[in-house]
């Protein structure tokens, strides 16, 4: 994103220079500088939880934008992931401490014959950004897998990747259960992954598809925010 | 059918291939160029005639939600010169049955399967083996010799290799489906299961379903 050649001094930059340059070291995957501009401005005394969304989730929106735009593809988006993952790694035990608003909590999980996870772990680390506690069941799961998570977890969301056309369809297994089992109504159905799309999502009865990491996160916080009306205006 | 020239794998990958321009009452397969080579050999096996390839550049194996739209306009463009028959030589793909969707509306017809790699298999065996090799990244002979290009270049791992457990971290086998016995092919993709740190099968295939389907549009 930067041509500038010259070494910029991260500590010398004013806050809001700093976290333009963490918007465009995070662009560029530069994970030590992003290390480096966390411990910044964690000694500026700025909160956990304003470093992780101004610095780090910010840049990771713009990321997204250009990864939809098509101006960068899967291996920038990887190395910025990288990066953020890394200032992450720094913030999260520090937020546990500080707190900082939950939005809600989400089971997520490759379905059961699929190992492809790069998406859904772009999803776990952007939803653990915009506030929601992640509990990421991993790769290839069966229908238990999940019934069990999300009952355990006390979960608002249940989220499912794939990215063979051959699993998709799994993702119905695991819906038609949770309908049979009466339980499908307590939670937030969110499915992605690069085969699938809107009509695929509609047609095995989630609430919605999710395009990309972004999208996940946008409706995530729009159902969370449907449920609390809800149960606002019930009681 | 008069010989075609078959163009450098480098071509197939990026460019694709176009035949001549009149297709009138002719048979046309539409491919993915990653299948070129094989196909062709099977009409010249099999004496086939009547049938002309073209193909869209293997390159989009790595861009699969751009598949279904070239296909179509594939499709639009072989009418247009005449085509009286086509056929699609192109698996799922990673469309998501878009690519389905699309050959009813058009009614072509589609060669069966979710990949290209399931149908050198044969669907059948394929699928009894999937959970079984769950962790299988699978190699066709093009995909050997195009390994640089398509996979390690298309992924974006020369220039960071530190990515490769990113994308491979959860598989752990290359699965070299040979279609034809070359010790130098082999030698390509025992070396890219080395590159990505996987172990390495090798599995003879031959041409699998792709041979039944093409003798079939040669029939119609």
């Amino acid at each position: 994103m930067s041509d500038e050649e010259e070494d910029i001094i991260l500590s010398e930059l004013s806050d809001e220079e700093l976290v333009q340059q963490m918007h465009d070291d995070l662009y560029d995957g530069l994970k030590d500088e992003i290390l480096e501009g966390v411990n910044i401005l964690l000694e500026r005394e700025w909160t956990p939880y304003k470093v992780l969304t101004e610095a780090l989730v910010e840049g990771m929106r713009i990321v997204g934008i250009d990864f939809r735009d098509g101006i960068l593809f899967v291996p920038e988006v990887l190395l910025a992931a990288n990066a953020m993952k890394a200032g992450m790694g720094i913030l999260k035990p520090l937020l546990a401490e500080t707190g900082a608003p939950k939005q809600g909590k989400m089971v997520i999980g490759t379905v059961k014959g699929d190992i492809h996870d790069i998406g859904k772990n772009l999803v776990s680390m952007m939803m653990e950004g915009a506030g929601f506690e992640v509990v990421d069941l991993g790769i290839n799961n069966p229908v238990e897998n999940y019934i069990e998570a999300i009952e355990k977890e006390d979960a608002d969301i249940l989220g499912m990747s794939a990215l063979l056309t051959t699993t998709m369809p799994y993702m119905k297994v695991v819906i038609d259960e949770m309908k049979a089992k009466g339980i499908r109504e307590n939670y937030v159905v969110l499915v992605g992954g690069a085969p699938l799309n809107e009509e695929f999502g509609k047609a095995i009865g989630a609430d919605a598809y999710c395009r990309d990491a972004a999208v996940a996160v946008e409706t995530a916080k729009e159902y969370m925010a449907q449920r609390t009306h809800n149960q606002s205006a019930s009681s | 059918m008069a010989e075609t020239f078959l163009p450098l794998d480098s071509v197939l990958t990026e460019e694709g291939l176009c035949a001549s321009s009149d297709l009138k009452d002719k048979t046309l397969l539409i491919a993915c160029g990653a299948l070129a080579r094989e196909i062709l050999a099977i009409i010249k096996i099999n004496g086939l005639q009547g049938l002309i390839l073209e193909c869209l550049p293997a390159l989009l194996h790595n861009r699969p939600d751009k598949i279904t739209d070239a296909v179509r306009t594939k499709i639009h463009d072989a009418r247009s010169r005449g085509a009286s028959k086509i056929f699609v030589v192109y698996a799922d793909c990673g469309t998501g049955g878009h690519l389905d969707t699309l050959c009813m509306e058009e009614e072509v017809e589609r060669i069966e399967g979710p990949h290209c790699y399931a149908f050198f298999d044969g669907l059948d065996v394929f699928a009894e083996r999937a959970e079984e090799e769950i962790g299988a990244f699978y190699l066709t002979d093009f995909l050997a010799r195009q390994f640089d290009t398509l996979i390690w270049k298309g992924m974006g791992l020369d220039r960071h290799p530190d990515l490769r457990d990113m994308y491979f971290g959860n598989y752990d086998r290359v699965v070299y489906q040979a279609q034809t016995d070359d010790p130098a092919l082999e030698k390509k993709a025992r070396a890219a299961a080395e590159k990505l740190g996987l172990d390495f099968v090798k599995r003879e295939t031959g041409y699998g379903e792709l041979a039944t389907f093409i003798n079939k549009a040669a029939s119609v």
